[in-house]
């Protein structure tokens, strides 16, 4: 791959199927034409490493990206916590549940006289402890497994949405880009009005009324919810990149060797937009998240024996003034995911774009 | 810029009645009804409701009464949860309590916004830029439901000073933490966009020639500079009206403040139609009523900028 001459690769764009002449992979797979002469070694190459896929992303381009983030400082203190968060989260309910023998929410006494809320590093006769880090919550459950599990619901919902937006916001972005004329007209003025619509008032609408009587129903509207509303951003995103795409020349070359329009879009331009789908879909997820909080904090969302951030924060808010660490710890705990997440969010923008920077 | 406003003036009314015709079709698409409770009603009562509200009828009888008395005489009708209350009255007693909080929040954000980004983009790169933007990420970063009962801990049942929530008229004291906690976001948002706006017009030709005259650094930044830096922050102020109306109703929540938000919520949780569609609507025609002033506002500030 080294060997590619440098013209072949411009550099703010990622076209891993593309040989210098233009000749789409896809109909090129012929030994015979490979075989005329240098020019075609290196469409050989390319169409080589476009069948493994991820050797081309790992060429250049993503390389570098990867060097100017890991210089940049905070983008990697943001990607250490997520990380850690994240892992935390998903292996900390079980490992609770090994070692302390019950799930995260597990009320050990259904006695009202009995449940107390516990301060953090406190056992139940008031002295230290090392069993509850977080505390306790009023239903006496342990509150650093809650958050944890917490994490879990949290962090899954904004990933989730943000698949769904990304499936909705690429391909409706593509095609209205590609397509372009009076069907990218109507398309694009449908989005600047769901654009100014008050579609959180229109999600809790959705969520108050179809509200489910089963915690994993609710989650799923919520899904079907988030994902439903923050796809607008990503289509402008994409069709803008479409646009600025659709008249080079690899997508003539695919035009002219019969590639189908489907196939062009899909294959041919929307891995080229991924800097800024990656970038964007990065800053989707805390928005996400906080939207998800948001709701689960009016209580439309997430629903008892599940939990969120939100929704913890939510009972917590209630006993603020008696038992304050209930708000604090999933509140700090969501702040700094949510915080990281920007960093990171920022750093990859700057790292995949050098363009875009702001400063 | 006429022919703009009345297009788009155009677009927005079947907008707003596609908005009205979504509530509807969510709050009657869903199951059950807003008398349905735990216990099952007598038939001959639920006949007695059905008939009275009119859901004997078939849908687009109603679904048509509904819409001419909105259209014709702007009438949502009355408040099934408040009973007799017309839902028209309670949006104009709940409205200036949101309106308030929101525009104070709306304004400190500003003051505060952009004088710290203008600072941190002329001391670019210097340790107040680096922990002023910091800063604006926390602000960015902490939900305003988890800074709320956090100040209200502080400032509230910590040190007294503050009431910690209850409306006590429009000027007192108990404002200044529903203010303070919507207006955080907006502040660090501000903060950033006017950095990065100002960024970008320091280094433009125009700011050079003014430096070049020989005016004070003083007149170039804020005669000069501040005009074309402060554009992203006034095409941001349409997007931060409609957070800002969803985030009057975590405030309003966490302050127990009688506004719009809280009665949206309630409504929601009541199945309360009337009252429902009134408020999506008001807030629907609100948004797209400001984000019409804002594109105005915009071309009449940056030249450039010309609409068909």
């Amino acid at each position: 791959m080294d060997k590619t001459p440098k013209h072949s690769r411009n550099p703010t764009t990622v076209e891993p199927a593309l040989s210098p002449l233009g000749v789409p992979p896809a109909e090129s797979h012929d030994p015979d034409i490979i075989a005329l002469g240098p020019e075609m070694a290196v469409a050989e190459g390319d169409v080589r490493s476009a069948e493994d896929g991820e050797s081309v992303r790992g060429s250049s381009l993503w390389r570098d990206a990867w060097r100017r983030l890991l210089k940049n400082k905070l983008a990697v203190f943001g990607l250490v916590v997520v990380a850690v968060i994240t892992i935390a989260s998903i292996t900390g309910p079980a490992i609770i549940k090994a070692a302390s023998g019950v799930t995260p929410d597990y009320i050990p006494s259904n006695d009202v006289k009995l449940i107390k809320s516990f301060p953090p590093f406190t056992g139940p006769d008031g002295k230290f402890s090392w069993s509850h880090p977080m505390g306790t919550d009023n239903a006496g459950r342990d509150l650093f497994a809650r958050v944890l599990q917490g994490g879990q619901i949290s962090l899954f919902v904004g990933i989730i949405s943000t698949l769904v937006s990304l499936l909705i916001g690429v391909s409706y972005g593509a095609i209205a880009g590609y397509v372009g004329g009076r069907v990218d007209n109507l398309m694009m003025r449908l989005v600047d009005v769901l654009y100014s619509l008050p579609y959180v008032i229109l999600v809790i609408v959705l969520l108050s009324m179809f509200r489910s009587q089963t915690p994993r129903g609710q989650l799923v509207l919520l899904f079907v919810a988030l994902g439903s509303v923050s796809w607008l951003t990503m289509a402008r995103i994409v069709r803008g990149q479409v646009l600025s795409l659709k008249n080079q020349e690899f997508v003539l070359a695919a035009h002219a060797t019969g590639v189908s329009t489907s196939r062009i879009i899909f294959r041919h331009l929307v891995p080229n937009t991924l800097g800024p789908v990656i970038v964007y879909a990065t800053l989707t997820i805390p928005q996400v998240m906080l939207t998800e909080a948001f709701l689960s904090f009016l209580g439309f969302g997430v629903q008892a024996p599940l939990a969120s951030w939100g929704s913890l924060a939510s009972d917590g808010a209630q006993n603020i003034a008696i038992f304050p660490w209930q708000l604090i710890f999933p509140g700090v705990t969501m702040a700094l995911t949510l915080f990281s997440l920007n960093f990171l969010g920022d750093g990859l923008r700057d790292a995949l774009d050098p363009q875009m920077r702001t400063d | 810029m006429l022919r703009f406003i009345i297009r788009r003036l155009i677009v927005t009314i079947p907008t707003i009645l596609v908005v009205i015709t979504i509530t509807w079709g969510l709050i009657r698409l869903a199951p059950g009804n807003f008398y349905s409770g735990e216990k099952k009603l007598p038939a001959a009562i639920e006949k007695n409701i059905r008939e009275k509200y009119g859901l004997d009828k078939p849908w687009y009888q109603q679904y048509g009464k509904t819409m001419w008395n909105i259209v014709r005489h702007l009438d949502f009708g009355n408040s099934l949860k408040y009973q007799g209350q017309p839902v028209n009255t309670i949006i104009s007693r709940s409205l200036p309590v949101s309106a308030e909080v929101g525009i104070l929040a709306y304004l400190l954000a500003l003051l505060v916004g952009i004088p710290v980004g203008s600072f941190a983009a002329l001391k670019q790169n210097s340790k107040w830029d680096y922990s002023s933007m910091a800063l604006t990420m926390l602000g960015i970063s902490v939900p305003n439901f988890v800074l709320g009962p956090i100040l209200v801990l502080v400032f509230a049942l910590g040190l007294y000073w503050l009431p910690p929530s209850r409306w006590d008229g429009f000027f007192s004291r108990n404002l200044i933490l529903p203010v303070l906690t919507l207006s955080a976001v907006y502040m660090a948002y501000i903060a950033r966009l006017t950095r990065a706006g100002m960024l970008e017009v320091l280094r433009s030709d125009y700011i050079r020639t003014a430096r070049a005259k020989g005016l004070s650094e003083r007149a170039v930044v804020i005669r000069h500079a501040l005009r074309g830096g402060l554009m992203p922050v006034i095409s941001y102020t349409g997007p931060a009206l409609a957070f800002l109306l969803t985030g009057t109703v975590v405030v309003e929540k966490i302050f127990a403040l009688p506004g719009l938000g809280n009665y949206f919520i309630q409504a929601s949780l009541n199945r309360d139609e009337p009252l429902v569609i009134g408020i999506v609507a008001f807030i629907a025609i609100t948004l797209l009523l400001m984000n019409l002033v804002v594109d105005v506002a915009y071309a009449f500030l940056d030249p450039r900028v010309r609409y068909q």
